[in-house]
C-alpha cells in the first residue's frame, strides 16, 4: 500500500535541525520524538504515512517566520498543516523536514459586520467563522463537509468547496486577502479589504496552491448576509441516469441553486442506515435541491425547479417545512462520508469533476466498472456542478482488492478527463493524483508550473514533491494518455 | 488553416524573444487608454475569431481571443444568459481576449464577482511560442496553480491569451432600478446596510448626489423588495441607458476635462476628503473620482482606505497607472513575468515600467 518509499529519519541531522529550531520556539513547541510525531504522519489520505524528521507548533508568525527562515538557511523542507482533513496527501510529512503544524494560529482576529469580513488566523476551523459572524446575521459560504474539523488556512491551500459552492462561489470566490509567509520567511501580502488589487493576481495564484508558494498566516474571508429563509428539496428517480440529466435540465431552466447533491441508491442506505435523514430508501437516487433568499425567491424557485424535476420524471418530492427538517435532510448528505466508512473496511473517494451533461453517461460507465471489477461503489456528487466522489469499498487487507480497486479509480478518471473534465474538483492532487497530472497537463504546462513555483520558492523548500510531478516523473512512468481500455501503469498503486 | 495560423504566431514569437522586439499584443484596441502607454510591434488577434463551444446547459461558452464582445452577449442573449461581470466595451470592437486581459468588471460586479472570477480556463502562447492550456471548462478544477485566473488583469504581459473559456450566467427575469436622493456619506450606510441584508441588488451608483439600485430577479421578487426600499423607480429604456452609461463611461459625470483616478477600496469608508467630483460603484468599495489632486494624495488616500487608485484615464501620459505593490510581491510579480515571457517582449512596461 506504501507507494512511497518510507523516510528512515537521519537521527543526526534531527539532532541539528531541533537544535536550531528550539533557538527561536519554546521547548515545547518543537517535537521529534516518536509518540510525538507518529499522530502527524497522515492527513485524511491515511493510506500514505511517514513520520516527521521534527515538528514544529509554533503560535506566532514571528515564530513561523522564524521556522521558515532556519530551515531555508539549513536547507530542510517544510510541509505545512492544517487539521490534516485533506484527502490527497498534500500534508503528507516529508521524512527529512519539519511538519509545520499551523493549528495553534486559532484566532479571530477581527470581525467587520459592516465590511462584512472576518479576519482569521489559518488555525480557524472552518465552522468558526459561521459562529462568530452569525450574530451579525452573517456567515462564511464555503461550506467543506469536513467543516466542523478542518481549518481555514486548509481551505485556502486546497481551494476547497462544499454543498453551497454552485451559487456562492469555492474558497477562491470567497476569500479577500491572504497574509503569508515565503519559504524563505518573508512577509506577503495578496489582495485586501477592497474588491482588487494592483499587479497579478498572486491571491488567485496562491489559492489552491497546496501549501507550495506560502504559508498562510491571515486570512480576510467575505461573510455574506444570512438568506431569509432556506428550504431543501428532496426529489427520488427510479432511474440514476435520469437524475443526472435532471440535474441538467434545472440549470438549463436558468435557475442556480443554492445547492444540488446528488446520492445514487448505494450512498442513500448507507447514510440512512447511519443517519437517519429520511431518504428514499426506495429510490434508484435522490436530488436535494436547496433554495434561499426572500420568501419570495425561495416560494418561487421551489415552484420552478418542482416543474422541472417532474417533467424530468421525478418519482417523489418533498420541500422542507422548517429548519428542522432542512437540517435533517442535510445531515444526510454530510454525513454521507462516516456513513460510508462503516458499511466497508475502507473506502477510496474519488474527485473528478466533468461537464453536467455526461453525469447520466459517466453514472451508466461507473455502474459497468462496478461490475468489472466486482466491487461496490456509491456515488455521492455536487451535482450542480459535476463534481463526483464515487466512493469505492474494499478491504486494503485484501492485496486483490486493492489492486482492483486501483484499476478501477484509475478508469474513473481517465473517464473524467477523456469527457472533458479534471482527475480533482475540490480535494487536491497532493501526492495522490501526482502521476494522474501527466495525464491532465502537458510537459509545457508542467513546466510552467515549475517556473511558478520558483517565483514564490527558489530554493524549492515548501511542501516539495506534491502537487506537481516532475518532467522526469512523467517521463518515466510515460505519461498518462491511454486509450481503448489499456491500463495506465497498472502496477503503481493510485493511494 | 488554424494550424497554420498558430504556427506563424508561435514563429513571430520566438523570433521576437531571439531578437528582444516588443510585442503590443491588441484586440480591438478598444482599451489602448488603459494602463501605461502601449509600446512595441503591433500584434494583432482580431483574426483570431469565433466561438468555439457554448453549451448552454454546461454554463460555458469558450472563444477565440478576436471574438468580439458584443457577439458573444447576443450568443448568450439568445439563450437567455449573459456574462455575469457585466465588462466594460468601451468601443464597439472590444474582443473577449482584450475584456480579460484587461480583467475590468462592471457594475453587477460587487454582486456577482469580478471578471477573473468567472475565467475557467485559458489557451495561452507563452514567450517560448508554446500553446499552453490551463484550467478547463469545467467549474471546479484544482489541478494545478490556477493560472488562467492569474491571466485575467494581467494586461497581455503574460503571453497571447489564444482561447478563454468563460462561465455564464442566466439572464435575471427581471430588472429594476429605482433612485433615491441623498449624500454620499448617506449612501454610503445605506449600501453597507443593504448588502448585510439579501435584497436582490445587483448593481448599485451614486452619483449627483442621487443613489441608483438595480435590482435583479423574478417580477415576484422585484416588487415587495422595491417596494421596502422605496425611492422613484426609473423607466426601463431610461435604466438600460444609466447603467450603460455608467459602464462604457457615458454618463455625464464621466465629461469632465481632469483625470479620472479609480479608487478601489474597502467599501464602508467614509467619504474621502479629496478635492474634485466623485462616482460610487460596487456598493462603496469602487470610487471614480474626477479631480487635479496630486497623484501622491490620491495613491495616499486610497492605501489609508484600505485599497488602491488606478489613474484610468488621463492626459498627463507619463504619470504611472497603477500603484505598485510591496517589494516581496513586486519581486514575486517579476519571477511570474519571466516564468512565462522570460525575454520580457509582451506588452513591456504596460503594467509596470520594471516588466
Ligand atoms: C470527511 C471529509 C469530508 C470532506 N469534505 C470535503 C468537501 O466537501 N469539500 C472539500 O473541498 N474538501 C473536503 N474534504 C477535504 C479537506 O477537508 C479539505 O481539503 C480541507 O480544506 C483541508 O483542511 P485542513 O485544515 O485539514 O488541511 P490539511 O489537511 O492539514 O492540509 C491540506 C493542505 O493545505 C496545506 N496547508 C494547510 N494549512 C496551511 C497553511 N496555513 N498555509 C499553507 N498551506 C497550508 C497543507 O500543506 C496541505 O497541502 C473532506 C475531508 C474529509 C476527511
Amino acid at each position: 500500500m506504501t507507494m512511497l518509499k518510507v523516510a528512515v529519519i537521519d537521527r543526526a541531522r534531527q539532532t541539528e535541525v531541533a537544535r536550531a529550531l528550539r533557538r527561536v520556539l519554546p521547548e515545547s513547541s518543537v517535537l521529534f520524538n516518536e509518540e510525538d510525531t507518529r499522530p502527524f504522519e497522515c492527513d485524511g489520505l491515511t493510506a500514505y504515512r511517514q513520520l516527521p524528521m521534527v515538528v514544529v507548533t509554533p503560535e506566532t508568525e514571528q515564530q513561523a517566520a522564524n521556522v521558515l527562515k532556519i530551515c531555508h538557511a539549513m536547507q530542510v523542507p517544510v510541509v505545512p498543516r492544517g487539521a490534516g482533513t485533506g484527502l490527497s496527501g498534500g500534508a503528507l510529512p516529508h521524512g527529512e523536514g519539519v511538519l509545520l503544524s499551523m493549528a495553534r494560529f486559532m484566532k479571530v482576529l477581527a470581525v467587520d459586520p459592516l465590511a462584512r469580513t472576518a479576519k482569521v488566523q489559518p488555525g480557524v476551523r472552518n465552522t468558526v467563522v459561521s459562529q462568530v459572524a452569525g450574530p451579525f446575521g452573517l456567515y462564511y459560504a464555503p461550506d467543506p463537509s469536513s467543516q466542523i474539523a478542518c481549518t481555514i488556512g486548509g481551505n485556502v491551500a486546497e481551494n476547497s468547496g462544499g454543498v453551497h459552492c454552485l451559487k456562492y462561489g469555492l474558497t477562491l470566490h470567497n476569500v479577500l486577502r491572504v497574509r503569508g509567509l515565503t519559504a524563505a520567511g518573508e512577509i506577503v501580502e495578496f489582495g485586501s479589504d477592497a474588491l482588487d488589487s494592483p499587479g497579478y493576481d498572486l491571491l488567485a495564484l496562491t489559492i489552491g496552491s497546496e501549501g507550495l508558494l506560502v504559508v498562510v498566516t491571515e486570512v480576510t474571508l467575505r461573510l455574506l448576509p444570512r438568506p431569509a429563509v432556506a428550504r431543501v428539496l428532496m426529489a427520488s428517480f427510479d432511474d440514476a441516469e435520469r437524475a443526472g440529466n435532471a440535474v441538467a435540465a434545472v440549470i438549463a431552466a436558468g435557475i442556480i441553486p443554492a445547492g444540488l447533491e446528488m446520492m445514487d441508491r448505494a450512498a442513500i442506505l448507507a447514510v440512512e442506515e447511519f443517519a437517519h435523514a429520511g431518504y428514499d430508501t426506495d429510490a434508484a437516487a435522490v436530488l436535494l435541491c436547496e433554495s434561499d433568499g426572500t420568501e419570495e425567491e425561495v416560494g418561487e424557485e421551489i415552484r420552478k425547479v418542482t416543474g422541472v424535476l417532474e417533467r424530468e420524471g421525478a418519482s417523489r418530492i418533498v420541500v422542507s417545512h422548517d429548519e428542522a427538517e432542512r437540517l435533517r435532510i442535510w445531515s444526510g448528505r454530510k454525513a454521507a462520508f462516516p456513513a460510508v466508512g462503516r458499511i466497508s473496511p475502507d473506502y477510496y473517494c474519488m474527485d473528478g469533476t466533468i461537464p453536467r451533461s455526461r453525469l447520466g453517461e459517466v453514472l451508466r460507465f461507473i455502474a459497468g466498472l462496478q461490475e468489472k471489477y466486482g466491487l461496490r461503489c456509491p456515488n455521492v456528487f455536487h451535482a450542480g456542478d459535476g463534481n463526483l466522489h464515487p466512493l469505492i469499498l474494499f478491504d486494503a487487507n485484501d492485496p486483490d482488492q486493492l489492486a482492483r480497486t486501483e484499476a478501477f479509480a484509475a478508469e474513473v478518471l481517465e473517464k473524467c478527463v477523456a469527457v472533458g473534465g479534471t482527475i480533482t474538483g475540490e480535494h487536491g492532487v497532493g501526492v495522490e493524483k501526482i502521476d494522474q497530472m501527466c495525464a491532465q497537463f502537458g510537459a509545457d504546462e508542467l513546466d510552467v508550473f515549475h517556473r511558478l513555483k520558483r517565483a514564490f520558492d527558489p530554493a524549492g523548500v515548501l511542501n516539495p514533491g506534491k502537487a506537481v510531478p516532475t518532467l522526469a516523473r512523467c517521463a518515466e512512468y510515460g505519461g498518462m494518455h491511454v486509450h481503448r481500455g489499456a491500463l495506465p501503469f497498472p502496477d503503481l498503486p493510485r493511494f | 488553416m488554424s494550424d497554420e495560423f498558430m504556427r506563424a504566431w508561435a514563429e513571430r514569437i520566438r523570433t521576437a524573444s531571439e531578437r528582444g522586439v516588443s510585442l503590443c499584443i491588441r484586440g480591438g484596441g478598444s482599451k489602448d487608454f488603459y494602463g501605461n502607454a502601449p509600446a512595441g510591434e503591433v500584434f494583432d488577434t482580431a483574426n483570431h475569431a469565433g466561438i468555439v463551444a457554448y453549451e448552454p446547459t454546461e454554463l460555458v461558452l469558450t472563444a477565440r481571443c478576436g471574438t468580439r464582445l458584443t457577439e458573444i452577449e447576443q450568443a448568450l442573449a439568445a439563450k437567455g444568459q449573459m456574462l455575469a461581470f457585466e465588462p466594460p466595451h468601451f468601443g464597439a470592437n472590444a474582443t473577449i481576449g482584450g475584456c480579460v486581459a484587461a480583467g475590468l468588471s462592471g457594475p453587477r460586479r460587487a454582486s456577482a464577482g469580478a471578471c477573473r472570477d468567472h475565467v475557467l480556463g485559458v489557451r495561452l502562447m507563452d514567450g517560448r511560442g508554446r500553446s499552453l492550456a490551463f484550467g478547463g471548462q469545467v467549474m471546479k478544477n484544482v489541478a494545478g496553480y490556477d493560472v488562467s485566473r492569474v491571466i485575467a488583469g494581467s494586461l497581455g504581459t503574460l503571453g497571447v491569451i489564444l482561447e478563454v473559456s468563460l462561465k455564464v450566467v442566466p439572464l435575471p427575469e427581471r430588472e429594476r432600478t429605482i433612485v433615491r436622493p441623498m449624500t454620499q456619506a448617506e449612501a454610503i450606510d445605506a449600501l453597507s446596510w443593504l448588502a448585510g441584508r439579501s435584497y436582490p441588488v445587483s448593481a448599485s451608483a451614486w452619483v449627483d448626489e442621487a443613489l441608483y439600485l438595480r435590482l435583479s430577479g423574478a417580477e415576484r421578487v422585484l416588487a415587495p423588495a422595491a417596494g421596502a426600499l422605496g425611492g422613484d423607480t426609473l423607466d426601463d429604456s431610461e435604466a438600460l441607458a444609466f447603467w450603460l452609461g455608467v459602464r462604457e463611461q457615458q454618463s455625464p459625470f464621466f465629461a469632465n476635462a481632469n483625470s479620472l483616478w479609480r479608487l478601489s477600496i474597502r467599501p464602508t469608508e467614509e467619504p474621502i476628503p479629496l478635492p474634485g467630483t466623485w462616482m460610487l460603484e460596487w456598493h462603496g468599495a469602487l470610487r471614480w473620482l474626477r479631480t487635479d489632486a496630486s497623484e501622491d494624495e490620491v495613491r495616499e488616500s486610497a492605501r489609508r482606505a484600505g485599497g488602491h487608485a488606478t489613474l484610468f484615464r488621463s492626459a498627463d501620459s507619463s504619470a504611472a497607472a497603477f500603484t505598485r505593490p510591496g517589494a516581496t510581491e513586486l519581486g514575486i510579480m517579476k519571477g511570474v513575468k519571466e516564468a512565462l515571457d522570460p525575454h520580457g517582449i509582451f506588452n513591456p512596461g504596460r503594467l509596470y515600467p520594471d516588466f
